[in-house]
C-alpha cells in the first residue's frame, strides 16, 4: 500500500516540477512547485518522519515559495495580458495534482488508523530528529549554516547601503 | 475496526462542533467588534436588529450572499475564485490542534477534548498559519488590481518579518514543555502560566500574531484609507465575506494559540476548565479588538524594521538566555 | 529615557479607550429620540401668506431664478385688481438642496425655510410638492410684513398712498 502512494506521489511531484519548469505565468508555475512540495512532504511522511514533512511544509511552502512570489511581484514577472483561450483547460493538471495529493493524504488517514491520532505506525520523533541533527550529524550541520551565516554576510556586505559619489560631494 | 470507526466517529462530532463553536464565534466577534469599537467612540454600534442588535450577524451574512459576486475584467478566474476559500480554510484548519480542555474520560475510553492531538501540533500550527498567506497573495495578485498586488506584496513583505520571530519566540515554550505537542504544552503550565516564565517570549509571540492577524497596528495589507481594502479591493459578495470571516476565525485561533501556549490553557481556579478556556480566549479577542480601537496603522518599512532588527535578535536572546536557564537549573 | 516615553505613549492610550468604552454614547438614536432643531434650520420650504390672509407670493420668478438646481417651477398670473400670483407653483424636493437662496432672494417673504426635517418619501413622485402643498395659514417668521402695504403698486392702496412711500414722481412737472 505504502508502495502505490509512494509511486502516486512520486508521479505527482514530477509532474507537478515539470508543469512548474514549462509554465509561462510565473505565479502558477509557484503554484505547482507548491504541490510539488505537499506530494513531497507526504512522501516523508510515508518514511515515517512527520517532523521533516512539517518543516517542508512550513520551510519550503511557507517561507521560500512566499519570498519567490514576492519577488515575482516586485518585478512584476507577471505578463501583462493573460491568454484568453479555454479557461478550464489551463486548469485540468492543476487541479487533478491537486486531487491526487488530498487523495493519497486522506488515504493515509483512512489506512493507518494510529495516524488519525497523530502517531504512526514507525516514526521518527522530534527527540530521535534532533539527536541525529545535533549529534550524529553535528558537523555537518555546523557546517551548513556556517555556510548559510557567509552567505547571509556575504548578502549584506552586497546590499548594504552605499552613499554614491555624486552625493558625498554634495555633502562635503 | 469498530474501535476505529468510533474513534472516527469521535473525530467528526468534535470537528463539528468546534466548526459551528468557531463560526458562531466568529460571527459574534464581528458584532462585538462592532459594538466595543462602538462605543469607544462614542456611537452605540449595530442596535436595531434584535436585542443589542443581537441579529446583526444573520443579516450581515443574508447580504453578503445576495450581492452580486463580481469579477474584474481579465482577473485570473480560477485563482481568483479559489483564494478566499483557501483563506478561510487555513484559518478553520489551524484549530485541529487546538486542547481546549483536560482529556475526559467517557464509558471508559479516554477522549481527549481536542480534535487531533498531534505531537508536533506546534509545527502544524505554524505550518498552517504560514499557508494562511496564499489565500491573501494569490487573491490580490489575481484580481489584475494595482491595490490588491499592493495589498498582497505588503501582506507577503509582513509575513517574512514577523514569522521567523514568532518561530523563534516559541522555542522557549517548546523547551519547557519538553514537547511540540500543544496539550503537553498546557500540562507544563498547570504551576505557572507560561507569561510569567517566558515573558519576552510571549511579548514577542503576541506582536508576531498580531502581525499575523493583519489587525489593527499591522494591518498594512488592507489599509483602507491608502490602497482601498489591499488584497479585497475587487471582492464582493461572499468571496469578500469568506476573507472577512477568515480573519474573524483568525482571531478566536489567535486567542487559543496565547491560551495554550501562554496563558495556561484551560488552567483556573474555581470554574470548569472549558469555561477558563473560553474566558481566556474572549479576553485576549477583546485585547485585539481594544488595540483596533486604540493604535494607528504603523507604516510598512516600520514593520520590516521592528521584526528583522528588534524582534528577530531579541528572540535569539531569549532563546539563549532561556536554554542556559533550563540547562542550569536541569 | 527615549524608551520610556515610547512604552508610556503606546500604553496610555489604551487607559483612555478604556475610560471612553464606558461613557454615554453621544448618538441620538433617531426615530425614538428626535433632536429639536434651531428655529432658522433650513428645511421644507412653505409659502406663507400675509397678514390679511392673502398669498404672499407675486409670482416674480426670483426665487426660481435664484435655486442652484432649478427646483422652483411657477407660472405667473394677474387678478382683476392687478394683484399677481402663482397660478401654479411647484418645488420638486427631490432636487432641492436646501441652500435657502430662494428665501433670500424672496422680496414678498413668501417662501421660507422651515425646520421640519422629515420629507423623505419613497415614492419621487410624492416629493413633487405643488402650490397647495405649500401653502401654510400663516405669517412664517414675520407676522407684521405685508408687501402690498409697503410697495403695492396701485392694487391696495393708490400709488404713492402708502404709509413709507413716497409719491409718485411726475416728470412732466419737472420741465420748466
Amino acid at each position: 500500500m505504502a508502495s502505490i502512494l509512494f509511486y502516486i506521489l512520486a508521479f505527482v511531484l514530477l509532474a507537478a516540477t515539470l508543469l512548474c519548469v514549462t509554465c509561462r505565468n510565473p505565479v502558477h508555475a509557484v503554484i505547482y512547485l507548491v504541490k510539488g512540495f505537499f506530494a513531497l512532504a507526504l512522501m516523508f511522511y510515508l518514511l515515517g518522519a512527520p517532523l521533516i514533512a512539517a518543516w517542508e511544509v512550513i520551510v519550503y511552502v511557507g517561507a521560500i515559495m512566499v519570498l519567490f512570489l514576492f519577488i515575482i511581484m516586485v518585478l512584476e514577472l507577471a505578463p501583462r495580458e493573460q491568454p484568453q483561450g479555454p479557461g478550464w483547460k489551463r486548469w485540468v493538471p492543476g487541479l487533478m495534482l491537486a486531487a491526487a495529493v488530498i487523495f493519497c493524504s486522506l488515504l493515509i488517514i483512512f489506512q493507518d488508523p494510529s495516524a488519525a491520532s497523530g502517531n504512526p505506525a514507525h516514526f521518527v520523533g522530534p527527540r530521535a530528529f534532533g539527536e541525529a541533527l545535533f549529534g550524529r550529524f553535528g558537523l555537518a550541520v555546523e557546517v551548513v549554516s556556517f555556510q548559510l551565516l557567509f552567505a547571509a554576510v556575504g548578502a549584506y556586505y552586497l546590499g548594504r547601503y552605499q552613499p554614491r559619489e555624486q552625493d558625498k560631494e554634495e555633502t562635503s | 475496526m469498530s474501535d476505529l470507526l468510533l474513534s472516527l466517529a469521535l473525530i467528526l462530532v468534535k470537528l463539528g462542533l468546534i466548526f459551528g463553536v468557531i463560526l458562531g464565534m466568529a460571527a459574534y466577534l464581528v458584532l462585538a467588534e462592532r459594538k466595543i469599537l462602538g462605543r469607544m467612540q462614542l456611537r452605540h454600534g449595530p442596535n436595531r436588529l434584535g436585542p443589542f442588535g443581537l441579529i446583526q450577524p444573520m443579516a450581515d451574512v443574508i447580504k453578503l450572499i445576495t450581492k452580486e459576486d463580481f469579477m474584474p475584467d481579465q482577473a485570473d478566474k480560477w485563482l481568483f475564485l479559489f483564494a478566499p476559500g483557501l483563506t478561510a480554510l487555513t484559518a478553520l484548519l489551524s484549530f485541529v490542534v487546538v486542547p481546549f480542555a483536560p482529556p475526559l474520560t467517557i464509558f471508559g475510553r479516554e477522549l481527549p477534548m481536542v480534535v487531533c492531538d498531534l505531537n508536533i501540533g506546534l509545527l502544524y500550527f505554524l505550518g498552517i498559519s504560514s499557508l494562511g498567506v496564499y489565500g491573501v497573495v494569490i487573491g490580490g495578485w489575481a484580481s489584475n488590481s494595482k491595490y490588491s498586488l499592493l495589498g498582497a506584496m505588503r501582506s507577503i513583505g509582513q509575513l517574512l518579518s514577523y514569522e521567523l520571530a514568532m518561530g523563534l519566540a516559541l522555542i522557549p515554550v517548546v523547551l519547557s514543555a519538553k514537547s511540540f505537542s500543544l496539550t503537553d504544552v498546557v500540562m507544563s503550565q498547570a504551576d505557572w502560566p507560561n507569561l510569567l516564565k517566558h515573558p519576552v517570549a510571549f511579548l514577542i509571540f503576541l506582536v508576531s500574531i498580531a502581525a499575523e492577524s493583519k489587525r489593527t497596528p499591522f494591518d498594512m495589507p488592507e489599509a483602507e484609507n491608502e490602497i482601498v481594502g489591499g488584497f479585497h479591493t475587487e471582492y464582493s459578495g461572499m468571496r469578500f465575506g469568506l476573507f472577512f470571516v477568515g480573519e474573524y476565525i483568525n482571531l478566536v485561533i489567535i486567542g487559543s494559540m496565547l491560551t495554550v501556549l501562554f496563558l495556561g490553557g484551560w488552567h483556573g481556579p474555581l470554574l470548569p476548565p472549558i469555561v477558563w478556556f473560553a474566558i481566556k480566549v474572549l479576553f485576549v479577542a477583546f485585547c485585539f479588538i481594544w488595540a483596533r480601537g486604540t493604535m494607528p496603522r504603523l507604516r510598512y518599512d516600520q514593520l520590516l524594521h521592528l521584526g528583522w532588527k528588534v524582534l528577530i535578535p531579541l528572540a535569539l536572546l531569549n532563546l539563549l538566555v532561556t536554554a542556559a536557564v533550563l540547562l542550569a537549573i536541569g | 529615557m527615549g524608551l520610556w516615553r515610547d512604552i508610556k505613549g503606546t500604553l496610555q492610550p489604551f487607559w483612555v479607550t478604556l475610560g471612553y468604552l464606558f461613557k454615554k454614547p453621544a448618538t441620538i438614536q433617531y426615530p425614538e429620540e428626535k433632536r429639536t432643531p434651531p428655529p432658522r434650520y433650513r428645511a421644507r420650504i412653505v409659502l406663507t401668506r400675509d397678514p390679511d390672509g392673502n398669498e404672499r407670493c407675486v409670482a416674480c420668478h426670483l426665487c426660481s431664478a435664484a435655486c442652484p438646481v432649478d427646483c422652483i417651477s411657477m407660472q405667473a398670473a394677474e387678478t382683476e385688481d392687478g394683484r399677481r400670483y402663482a397660478a401654479w407653483f411647484r418645488i420638486n424636493f427631490t432636487r432641492c438642496i436646501f441652500c435657502g437662496f430662494c428665501a433670500e432672494a424672496c422680496p414678498t417673504m413668501a417662501i421660507q425655510m422651515t425646520p421640519d426635517y422629515e420629507i423623505c418619501d419613497r415614492d419621487p413622485l410624492n416629493l413633487l410638492h405643488e402650490k397647495q402643498d405649500l401653502l401654510i395659514d400663516g405669517c412664517g417668521k414675520d407676522e407684521e410684513y405685508n408687501f402690498y402695504r409697503h410697495s403695492g403698486i396701485g392694487v391696495v392702496n393708490p400709488r404713492g398712498g402708502n404709509a413709507d412711500e413716497t409719491p409718485p414722481v411726475d416728470p412732466k412737472a419737472l420741465v420748466p
